[in-house]
């Protein structure tokens, strides 16, 4: 596969969250702001990249009967090494998302990543698959934040598109957007958008 | 088979290995800059809760003019023989040998123990005269432990600021004790009526601008009533005599000075 398909496949063709349905755990969790979101998103997509190349590198290696333990191995290193360095560069993104930096290595595209696709391929192709998905779950993410943070605080990246009704302004904040599950409905959408310009990615009815 | 298992656990050590040394050495050669950041962090909220705080104020000079005290919240009285700067109030609560039971028919606040020690942050004037006093303060909201601070002026009655630096009440609800207008509120207010009787707490729905009360009550949170309870009850369970009452008290009657 070339290195262009690796990277731009996963983002609408074979996106993780709306097709493989991976990782949405973090969609609900951290959509609220898009500044997270953004930290967020680089934060996986560096882990699925160096964690799908350093499986890479050593997949032949690695005895099958305790593969899944190593990748998970790989994976917390990179997560805790990422966490360290928002702690230390990063220090109120970090305060604001605190647990759900370590909860990367429960995002099941990583895990996902290392198992279908770093095992059986070289390095230089997972690095880029790995980037690749990140870019699909950095598309969503950024989709559902931006509407979120609009919807429910007035705001894009902080600063005020709607003003608020409670400072003075018209506008009357979602309280439902600010809430976890509302990045339900809007993943729903996505996959419904998606799906309806793509029918092969709606799966065949049983 | 013999191999297998040989290469098997190589394998497992060998990569234990690498990764230790990686996650370790990172965490080593950040752990200056992290704490650093835990310093500056705490100072910031110390200065956002006293109204002190500008997007260009420099906060380690400012706050350079606090001076931190420790306070048996049992006496009143303040505590010389522990290094108040490093003491972490927060921590403490959690810590047997730092905290103690609070009765339950004292137990306003919800919290069931209390840190032994308060720490107090008192903000002095250039005569070295106590201008702004900074009390840690805590209760149970509806979903979390909410921490915050409360600065009082000088007189120890009106209130300077207000706020908490963590908390993970429902956004937009109980989330809006953040609210910058509602915490801009409180400024002014009074803690403590004629009788020296804590009176500062929210008023169901809108607080009154004129009357005899209206000086003790900052407006509820609506949608919120346990947040706004677990509001009310923290001022009125920090500064009772299990609280900071004492210390209060003694530094009004010249007892405590700073």
């Amino acid at each position: 596969m070339k290195i262009k398909e690796l990277v731009f496949d996963p983002i609408l063709k074979n996106n993780p969250i709306a097709l493989q349905i991976l990782g949405v755990c973090s969609a609900l969790a951290v959509t609220v702001q898009l500044k997270n979101v953004v930290v967020m998103c680089v934060a996986v997509t560096l882990v699925i990249a160096l964690a799908n190349m350093s499986v890479s590198i050593i997949r032949n290696h690695i005895p099958g009967s305790i593969r899944i333990i190593v990748q998970m191995t790989i994976i917390a290193s990179l997560v805790i090494i990422a966490e360290q360095f928002l702690k230390a560069f990063l220090f109120d993104q970090w305060k604001t998302m605190a647990v759900y930096v370590g909860l990367i290595i429960t995002n099941c595209i990583v895990m996902g990543r290392t198992e279908a696709f770093a095992l059986k391929n070289g390095p230089v192709a997972s690095f880029f698959d790995g980037i690749g998905n990140g870019l699909g779950y950095s598309f969503i993410l950024l989709f559902v934040g931006f509407f979120r943070e609009l919807f429910g605080s007035g705001k894009v990246f902080g600063y005020t598109v709607f003003e608020l009704s409670k400072d003075g302004g018209w506008y009357e904040a979602n309280g439902l957007a600010l809430l976890p599950p509302s990045a339900f409905f809007l993943i729903g959408l996505i996959i419904w958008i998606l799906r309806t310009k793509d029918p092969s990615q709606v799966e065949p009815q049983a | 088979m013999g191999s297998n298992v040989g290469k098997t656990l190589f394998v497992a050590f060998a990569l234990c290995l690498v990764c230790s040394v990686l996650v370790s050495s990172t965490a080593v050669s950040l752990k200056d800059k992290q704490a650093q950041n835990a310093v500056l962090d705490m100072k910031k909220n110390v200065l956002s809760a006293a109204g002190l705080l500008n997007a260009d104020t420099d906060v380690n000079e400012v706050f350079s003019k606090f001076t931190t005290v420790l306070v048996n919240l049992e006496t009143g009285e303040i505590v010389d023989d522990m290094d108040a700067q490093t003491y972490n109030q927060r921590e403490a609560q959690k810590k047997p040998n730092l905290s103690v039971a609070i009765p339950a028919d004292a137990d306003l606040a919800g919290l069931s123990r209390r840190a032994k020690f308060g720490k107090v942050f008192v903000y002095k004037d250039e005569a070295g005269q106590p201008q702004i006093y900074i009390f840690h303060i805590t209760s149970k909201g509806l979903w979390s432990t909410m921490y915050g601070f409360m600065a009082l002026g000088a007189d120890l009655n009106t209130v300077k600021g207000f706020g908490y630096y963590a908390q993970g009440e429902t956004p937009g609800l109980g989330g809006e004790v953040d609210n910058p207008k509602w915490k801009g509120q409180w400024v002014g207010k009074s803690v403590f009526n004629e009788d020296e009787v804590v009176a500062l707490k929210l008023a169901k729905g809108t607080a009154p601008t004129e009357g005899k009360v209206a000086e003790y009550r900052v407006d509820g949170l609506s949608g919120a009533t346990i947040t706004a309870n677990g509001v009310s009850s923290s001022i009125k369970y920090w500064f009772s005599d299990h609280g900071y009452g004492k210390f209060i008290d003694m530094v009004e009657s010249g007892e405590v000075t700073i």
